[in-house]
């Protein structure tokens, strides 16, 4: 008997060996465990058996069969591992194949670069004022220092509706609109749409600003640099130094340019800042006494600060964009670079 | 501002200063050099020689041999094809290695089989015109007429290099319009001394007075009329060095009365004019307004009808002058004047503009009194003008000039304090700083304690309070002393965008992410736009620009439609096949016209869509989900519409609630799309953003889910192919059924299995209450309802 038994183990290991898949081994349960199998027909011999024989025998097929299950169960383990694998490679893919995903759109780089300086200043404690575009003498060029006969307003081909309403050529008419109506302390920037009667590769008729504006009490030429290197840091980053140097604006005296040293060089030199190693990016200053007592604020007592800088300007500098036309032609090849 | 070193050395003496450390000097003092030429930069050994002997090259009729005598650089054969020089002339030869003014290299060689040593040069080569040297001028060999040494360098013996630079001025200072005016910042620059040009002279014992009257009958618009008498005038070229400078200043030289004029405008910034004093009827200056309807020839030989804002210069008769823009043709000066009346004035810088522009005629003068001339330079220029007459021999100068001024000329005086400029300024300059800077820029100054007295020189217009005073003394100390600090002395302010700032970025942010690009388009829209969209102007009141850059750029835009649809046509031109593009922009909506007030700037989304995965459908959906996200707390209503550039079969309006359109959506008519030059379907919609923001303020409360299952029924419904998914909903609803929580179209279907005329369209209903399992009966009766509901308007369960 124990003979046939391990005959019937080898047969079942030799089987084994050879079961590769799930189905295999199902059916070699069957055969051996199933109803009908080799072990239970063993089983069925014990008729022949001398009653005191037939435990013996219940207990070695018992442990036939617990043998084979195990066995099969050990078997099952790794028949499993090779039919993932199997699967795993049927479903294998090509990883550099496209990702599916939604056609992302984009923002105007104006928008950007306007966003960009809007989270800037915003974290300084400046509010967003947007102010009409269409203006007044008065508010465009009067109440900020720029009488009729001034030779400032050669400086800015202004479009005219009528004899005294115009497309506002500067958004410095937002100062006056927040002076007018604003109770110092005042931090503010204007962004918006801008125009002057020019049209080549470097001026559009239609062009944007950021107008900044600073009133308080004890406010110095010290914290208008301050203010505008933080911004410049966040713009072009925070290993550029920035320089002032004197300008003329009507609505501001001291009149400031602000230059950036070149982030592309970092100052040694190179084409985009023309060899001199700074950039030219705004233009700013303390406010003018006038325009403060235009706008009925006590300039002995309240100090400011204003700046103008052109989103078209920096964002030029920032994507290398050669051209201003290029705002405005709307090709969507410059438009979806910016995502 | 053209500024020859040679010439501003004359006034303050910067031998010892290098052209880079001037360049940066006046750079952090205001005055950007935008450009630094150098005149001749390349000329060199251009040398003198004599022509000793010319003789027939044997092998070319038309060139010659000469043997030269060069001096140190000894006896050369040169060929040449020159006709015009001979035996014993003196002439400007490029020997061996020389350099000509445009870089050419000049190099030893054979011409037709005989060796030149050199090359014989015309003024172009060596760089100069006639007013260098008489001669330099024509296009052949230059001989000279001096008898210079053999050998020589010709650029030294006619000096013409020089560095010249083009400077930026700022508006606030048109006393730097001039050679002294800079030479004045650079003495405070480089703390050198100012040499004022000369302006004395000797006199006759004729006074002005008794030549001729002088009358300003408008002292608003002539604040400061002087007029000298000048007799034995003998009109000649003036001198080379004069000429020289005239030309380095891109001004060409007439004669010497004029070219003095010319001069003295250079030098000191007064605009000078000279009268022929025998076409002065009467003997006599007024200065007043123009008659309507009376001419002027000016000395370019165009006539100008005038009218009462141009100012003249008159004599007893007529006008003589276009005052500060351009004297008269009739009393201009001739090559046989005699006595002239030479003018130094002072006018509105406005009015000189206006003119100016209004007439369309400019001239350095009136270029230079637009940007405003101060009262006192007149005299200096008159006192420079005459001088350089007597000293020159020009003529016999009055012993008296007249002088009309109307304007103090007091100098102004600030009165303030050192702690007010280190306060605006930030940092504290030293008293002595301070000092040592307003003096250096002709300030008379005191400063007593905190006290500070400046008086401020009388060209110095622009300077009024003490913030004027800070700047110039912090551009002078120089602006890297400012430090950088923060706010520190100020109030701490809440900053950001206000909530529907944040808003509009949420609309973009929205559309960005649904694939649309942000355009930005101009503002002014062209006529013809209206026409290719069959708009009706006639009630929108356009508001149309005075003075835009061309019919096309003429109107302030009512609509962002044509602008974004051009937007799309170019890039379908440029095969950009597939787009999606966005502007928010304002529309300007005038109530009438011409304006009096300024008028309505209303914030609207403009969408355009185009390409083969595009339709009515996908517009919808972007426009809704837009909406939705932005938290519109309203209910749209969409609506059939008519719209003369939509497609009139798909197209539509979402009204609000009060029955307002805030929107339109639909395809480009075939019939606009034609006129646009596009057989692309485009779908397009534009919104009033302002009409819709205003209620982005839907709120959000969380309704709990029922505990009880749903029960859903599929109805399959046939129905007219007119009927519309709107009226079969309007109808489901109508049914009033509390407990249908949704309503979902899963499929519509047209085609065989249907009758032609109709189609099938599949709903999912989904019933649901919160208080009980809903039983079947109760569903059936439901579903009844709704199918009564339906067959009413001819809807039948399938």
């Amino acid at each position: 008997m124990s003979k046939k038994i391990s005959e019937i183990l080898q047969e079942v290991q030799e089987k084994l060996t050879c079961a590769d898949t799930l189905k295999i081994l199902s059916d070699i349960k069957v055969d051996f465990l199933g109803r009908n199998g080799v072990v239970t027909g063993l089983l069925k011999g014990m008729r022949d058996l001398a009653p005191e024989e037939r435990p013996l025998l219940g207990q070695q097929v018992n442990t036939l069969r617990a043998q084979i299950e195990q066995l099969i169960a050990n078997r099952e383990e790794v028949v499993k591992k090779y039919e993932l694998q199997r699967k795993y490679e049927t479903e294998a893919i090509d990883i550099t194949l496209p990702g599916k995903q939604n056609e992302l759109g984009t923002l105007h780089p104006i928008t950007l670069v306007k966003n960009d300086l809007i989270d800037a200043f915003s974290g300084l404690g400046f509010v967003v004022y947007e102010g009409p575009e269409i203006e007044t003498d008065k508010t465009n060029f009067q109440m900020l220092n720029i009488p009729e006969d001034h030779p400032a307003r050669d400086m800015q081909d202004t479009f005219y509706i009528t004899d005294s309403i115009l497309l506002r050529t500067h958004t410095s008419p937002g100062q006056v609109h927040v002076m007018t109506t604003t109770k110092p302390p005042i931090k503010v920037m204007c962004p918006g749409r801008t125009y002057r009667s020019d049209d080549d590769a470097t001026h559009s008729p239609i062009f944007h600003q950021i107008e900044g504006l600073v009133v308080d009490k004890n406010l110095s030429l010290c914290d208008l640099k301050g203010t505008l290197e933080e911004i410049l840091k966040h713009i072009f980053g925070k290993d550029i130094k920035t320089r002032l140097r004197p300008s003329y604006f009507p609505f501001t005296e001291p009149s400031v340019e602000v230059d950036v040293s070149c982030f592309e060089c970092g100052g040694k030199g190179c084409k985009l800042c023309k060899g001199t190693g700074w950039i030219e990016v705004l233009g700013a200053g303390m406010v003018n006494r006038n325009v403060l007592k235009n706008c009925g604020i006590d300039p002995d007592v309240y100090t400011g600060y204003a700046f103008g800088i052109g989103l078209e300007r920096i964002a030029m500098l920032k994507y290398h964009i050669p051209d201003i036309r290029m705002f405005f032609d709307d090709d969507l090849r410059f438009v979806k670079q910016f995502k | 501002m053209r500024v020859p070193l040679s010439w501003l050395n004359e006034y303050v003496d910067i031998s010892a200063v290098s052209v880079e450390k001037l360049r940066d000097g006046l750079f952090s003092c205001g005055f950007e050099v935008e450009e630094v030429i150098e005149i001749n930069k390349n000329v060199n050994k251009i040398v003198t020689c004599k022509i000793l002997q010319k003789a027939q090259h044997p092998a070319a009729d038309k060139l010659f041999v000469c043997q030269v005598d060069a001096g140190s650089y000894g006896i050369l054969q040169i060929v040449t094809n020159a006709k015009n020089v001979q035996e014993g002339d003196i002439v400007p030869v490029a020997v061996n290695g020389a350099t000509l003014a445009d870089g050419t290299t000049i190099k030893n060689g054979k011409l037709r089989g005989i060796e030149s040593f050199g090359m014989f040069c015309g003024g172009e080569e060596i760089g100069i015109t006639e007013e260098y040297y008489d001669g330099a001028g024509g296009d052949s060999v230059l001989i000279f007429h001096d008898d210079f040494e053999l050998g020589q360098e010709v650029k030294d013996l006619l000096d013409i290099k020089d560095t010249v630079f083009d400077i930026s001025v700022t508006a606030n200072r048109p006393d730097c319009q001039s050679i002294l005016g800079i030479a004045r910042e650079v003495s405070a620059l480089l703390q050198l001394p100012l040499k004022m040009p000369n302006l004395d002279y000797q006199t006759c014992d004729v006074k002005t007075e008794d030549k001729i009257q002088i009358s300003v009958l408008d002292t608003e618009l002539c604040p400061r009329y002087i007029g000298a008498y000048v007799k034995d005038i003998k009109i000649a070229p003036s001198p080379k060095w004069m000429q020289k400078r005239l030309y380095l200043m891109g001004i060409r030289a007439i004669n010497n009365v004029v070219d003095i004029t010319n001069y003295v405008l250079n030098e000191i910034g007064q605009p000078m004019h000279a009268f022929d004093y025998r076409e002065l009827t009467g003997g006599e200056i007024v200065v007043r307004r123009a008659n309507d309807g009376e001419k002027i020839v000016t000395l370019d030989e165009k006539e100008f009808t005038l009218d009462s804002d141009v100012l003249v210069i008159c004599d007893k008769d007529k006008p003589s002058a276009l005052a500060g823009i351009m004297g008269g043709l009739g009393s201009g000066i001739k090559d046989d004047t005699k006595e002239i009346v030479f003018e130094a004035a002072t006018f509105k810088r406005d009015n000189i503009r206006k003119n100016s522009k209004k007439l369309n005629q400019r001239s350095d003068s009136s270029a230079r009194f637009e940007k405003g001339v101060d009262a006192c330079t007149a005299e200096i220029g008159m006192k420079r003008a005459l001088s350089l007459i007597a000293n020159l021999g020009v003529g016999t100068v009055s012993c008296s000039y007249i002088d009309k001024n109307s304007v103090s000329l007091e100098r102004k005086v600030i009165n303030t304090n050192l702690s007010k400029i280190n306060k605006l300024l930030g940092i504290q300059v030293p008293c002595d700083v301070v000092k040592n800077i307003l003096t250096g820029l002709n300030f008379e100054c005191t400063i007593d304690g905190d006290n500070l007295t400046a008086v401020v020189p009388l060209y110095r217009e622009d300077v009024e309070d003490y913030p004027d005073l800070a700047e110039e003394i912090i551009r002078m100390y120089g602006y890297d002393h400012i430090t950088s600090t923060l706010l520190k002395d100020s109030e701490i302010t809440h900053g950001g965008r206000n909530f529907q700032q944040v808003k509009e970025q949420n609309a973009k942010d929205y559309l960005r992410y649904n694939g649309f690009n942000e355009v930005i388009t101009y503002s002014f829209i062209s006529p013809k736009d209206y026409a290719n969209f069959d708009i009706d102007t006639e009630n929108l009141n356009l508001i149309k620009l005075k003075n835009p850059l061309g019919e096309d750029l003429s109107i302030m835009r009512t609509t962002l439609l044509p602008s974004v649809v051009a937007a799309a046509c170019r890039n379908i031109n440029k095969k950009n096949l597939q787009g999606r593009i966005f502007e928010i922009a304002k529309v300007y909506l005038a109530d009438k016209l011409p304006l009096e007030q300024l008028p309505e700037e209303r914030t609207t989304l403009c969408m355009v869509m185009y390409g083969e995965n595009e339709d009515f459908f996908t517009l919808k959906g972007a426009i809704e989900g837009l909406v939705n996200s932005l938290f519109y707390s309203k209910k749209l209503k969409i609506q059939k519409t008519i719209k003369p550039f939509l497609h009139p079969t798909r197209c539509a309006v979402y009204l609000d609630e009060e029955g307002n359109e805030v929107a339109y959506l639909g395809q480009l008519s075939p019939v606009t799309c034609e006129k646009l030059g596009i057989d692309k379907p485009l779908y397009v919609a534009e919104i009033d953003y302002k009409a819709l923001c205003d209620h982005f303020d839907r709120a959000i409360y969380i309704k709990t889910f029922s505990k009880f299952p749903t029960v859903e029924r599929d109805l399959a419904l046939v129905c007219d192919k007119q009927t519309t998914n709107g009226e079969i909903l309007d109808a489901i609803a109508s049914a009033k059924i509390k407990n249908l929580a949704s309503v979902e179209l899963f499929d519509v279907y047209t085609g065989e299995h249907i009758l032609s005329t109709k189609k099938s369209m599949a709903y999912r209903l989904t019933f649901s209450s919160n208080e009980k399992t809903l039983e079947v009966e109760e569903v059936d009766n439901y579903v009844r309802k709704i199918l009564n509901k339906l067959d009413a308007i001819g809807v039948k369960l399938r």
